[in-house]
């Protein structure tokens, strides 16, 4: 099992993953599972039905207002880094909580590196399975690099526009 | 001129800290090179051919008397005590060590100055007309809202990692003297016929191995909606462009491939869904920042200066000086002076570290401190009061900083090509003091008129050679060095892509090819015509039948 680091709005720390992920050509396990956004679309409605917390692993080449209107519904949308260089995913990331008010875990997966802490974090990512060995201390020294932002973004930081006017 | 706040001071602080952690890391084997790359690259730190360049950012080209010599004092102090300005007014130092990079950077934050997103695929530094807050040609200083970017754009969280590298360009004067038309983004501010100050926004223009001019795809943006406009442009490159193809990945190939209007209307309806609220600034910010570049000092002279006419009367080389680096002020009795990074023979936008430290005196003494970098490899004097005018002349001239050749045929811009970059293909700097030697006569050149050579060492065209009036590429030819030749091109207001004059030639006929063309300018030009103009008019046979006749 993936080590998975959560972010508690203040710190990060290790946690229990109880959801398997599970790929399209994989048999479904018992219990808690994440599957693709196809998989999702074929089978999620039968799956939810069944009583089982669902998430949704998105590509980063796939648009996450496909999940819109079943948000409410999903425990965990796992977005996908297949590079770490590969930025689509901040951009998701920021729809799901700013415009779609999703409250649900927003978890990096794929090529997660602890030097993107800062980035995810801000962005509303709160779960991460780190694929550089790092651990929550990492990431929680890294989410603390940065003492003032400049911008606004998923995160409940203020800017330093605000910061300025006391 | 923007003074860093607590705020701004303490974030790159926490910059410093974090790469000194990251290199301290590195230089201990503790992550491999390949580890380190991204990070290092992140501060604008390259390994180039002979050892590691660091780009320091210029954020649009403005700097003080303080940052230059504190950049002077890094030049001689880590590096071989020169540094080279960039065509995106960066200072580029190419023989670094790693062990030192940290303490450069500390060295860098003193002045507000650091490498932060100087390269990556990220919003890269800014670039705005170097006349700003000194031209009478603009509707409002466009440094304010450059500044607005720069902040914006610092470790944004959303941008950091786009499709491909992004650039953005603001001017506020008829005039472009920042190339907003070859920029991803290229920004105009202007007014409305009700008076009201908005941007022209230009999306999709590039140079490289596709050169696009950008499209204009809104009219009017009222000023105080940048911001969120921004962030739509840029969240839907994040999101549509192209990632499977680095030459295909700029923002350019996005609004080509889906056509401009197309383009537009995608963006409008992002930034119509989105709450502008909390991105764009409030009001009390942008009087904040406004208020760092409200004019200052400005003593009220006369238009004419007696001791500026007597000096042009009494000395031919100051004349020549004057008609050529010495440019129109806004406030009467203040020129804006040109000081030439272009002494034939030298390396295109080099500059000694003694250089540097004579301008940053002359700027401390005659221009309220102000030092601008241009993006054709030039430094400026903003703020010279006429009177002055021939003091800062004779001592730019000890300095060997007077060429009076601005916007003349050696007036050359040229990447560092070969020479340094692992990129490239050919060198420029050679070609381009080939030339430039060959018109060394102030009086040729002054004959020959504005005349814009651009050279670029490879296809990345870092020496924007598409919108050179001649522009020179260097490629390589099974493991030989030749210079493909373009025609016409412009990166002013009549923005233009150049067009191919024939087939490229060897790097000991391009002066001579260059000779020809001025020739055939020369012989075919009408009363004041520049050599575009007149290319514009009889098109390319004449040119090319000079060039290649040998060959026929």
């Amino acid at each position: 099992m993936p080590t998975l680091v959560k972010w508690t709005g203040a710190d990060a720390e290790l946690a229990e993953d109880p959801f398997t992920a599970v790929d399209d050509d994989q048999t479904l396990p018992r219990g808690d599972v994440i599957i693709s956004l196809t998989r999702f679309q074929a089978e999620g409605e039968q799956l939810l039905s069944e009583g089982r917390k669902i998430g949704v692993r998105v590509e980063a080449d796939e648009a996450v207002e496909a999940l819109a209107y079943d948000l409410p519904r999903i425990a965990v949308v796992a977005l996908v880094f297949p590079k770490f260089r590969d930025g689509r995913a901040y951009s998701a990331a920021r729809l799901l909580r700013q415009r779609f008010g999703y409250e649900g875990q927003v978890r990096a997966v794929g090529d997660v590196l602890r030097e993107q802490a800062h980035f995810m974090i801000r962005c509303g990512f709160d779960a991460f399975e780190p694929a550089d060995g790092s651990g929550p201390t990492d990431w929680a020294h890294v989410a603390a690099r940065f003492r003032h932002v400049y911008q606004r973004a998923a995160d409940d930081r203020t800017p330093a526009f605000l910061e300025r006017q006391g | 001129m923007y003074r860093y706040d607590e705020i701004d001071r303490a974030i790159l602080t926490d910059r410093v800290a974090e790469f000194r952690e990251q290199a301290t890391r590195r230089l201990a084997g503790l992550i491999t090179e390949d580890q380190f790359k991204p990070i290092r690259l992140m501060n604008g730190l390259y390994l180039q051919l002979h050892a590691y360049m660091l780009r320091i950012a210029i954020p649009y080209g403005a700097l003080t008397s303080a940052k230059l010599r504190k950049l002077a004092y890094i030049a001689r102090t880590y590096d071989k005590g020169y540094g080279h300005f960039t065509t995106r007014t960066n200072l580029q130092l190419h023989w670094i060590k790693l062990r030192d990079a940290p303490d450069i950077l500390e060295h860098l934050a003193e002045v507000e100055l650091h490498s932060i997103q100087t390269s990556g695929n990220c919003i890269r530094n800014l670039t705005a007309d170097p006349h700003a807050g000194a031209t009478a040609d603009e509707v409002d200083d466009p440094r304010v809202w450059a500044e607005a970017i720069r902040q914006w754009s610092t470790f944004h969280p959303e941008f950091s990692f786009l499709p491909r590298k992004f650039k953005i360009a603001v001017t506020a004067a008829a005039t472009d003297r920042a190339a907003i038309k070859v920029y991803d983004i290229g920004l105009r501010l202007h007014r409305a016929e009700d008076g009201e100050l908005g941007f022209e926004v230009l999306v999709g223009g590039g140079l490289g191995r596709t050169p696009y001019l950008g499209s204009t795809i809104r009219k009017h943006l009222p000023t105080r909606h940048l911001l969120s406009y921004l962030q739509a442009i840029l969240r839907v490159y994040n999101r549509a462009g192209r990632r499977d193809n680095a030459w295909k990945a700029r923002i350019k190939i996005l609004v080509s491939s889906l056509g401009a209007e197309e383009f537009a209307r995608q963006v409008e309806e992002e930034w119509e869904r989105e709450p502008r609220d909390g991105v764009d600034l409030p009001d009390e910010e942008l009087a904040r920042i406004r208020a760092a570049f409200a004019p200052q000092g400005f003593e009220t002279l006369p238009p004419v200066s007696a001791a500026f006419q007597s000096a042009k009367a009494n000395d031919r080389a100051f004349a020549r000086f004057a008609r050529h680096n010495v440019k129109p002020h806004k406030v009467p009795g203040y020129a804006i002076v040109d000081v030439s990074l272009k002494a034939p023979g030298e390396t295109p936008g080099d500059c000694s570290a003694d250089q540097m430290d004579v301008v940053a005196d002359l700027a401390e003494r005659f221009s309220h401190d102000e030092v601008r970098v241009s993006y054709e490899q030039n430094l400026i004097l903003p703020h010279v009061k006429l009177d002055d005018v021939p003091q800062v002349y004779a001592e730019l001239e000890a300095a060997g900083l007077a060429t009076p050749n601005i916007g003349l045929i050696s007036d050359i811009i040229a990447c560092p090509g070969l020479d340094y970059c692992a990129l490239a293909n050919a060198r420029a700097i050679p070609i381009a003091q080939d030339i430039a030697k060959r018109f060394a006569d102030p009086e040729r050149a002054e004959v020959v008129g504005e005349l814009k050579i651009k050279i670029s060492g490879c296809i990345n065209a870092c020496g924007h050679h598409h919108v050179g009036h001649i522009g020179i590429l260097g490629v390589d030819k099974k493991g030989e060095e030749f210079y493909q030749l373009t025609l016409g091109g412009s990166g002013a207001e009549d923005a233009e892509v150049g067009k191919m004059l024939g087939p490229a030639l060897p790097a000991d006929k391009v002066a001579d090819a260059v000779e020809q063309l001025v020739e055939v300018y020369m012989r075919e030009r009408a009363e004041g015509e520049r050599f575009l103009d007149t290319f514009r008019r009889t098109g390319m046979s004449p040119f090319k039948e000079a060039v290649y006749a040998d060959a026929r």
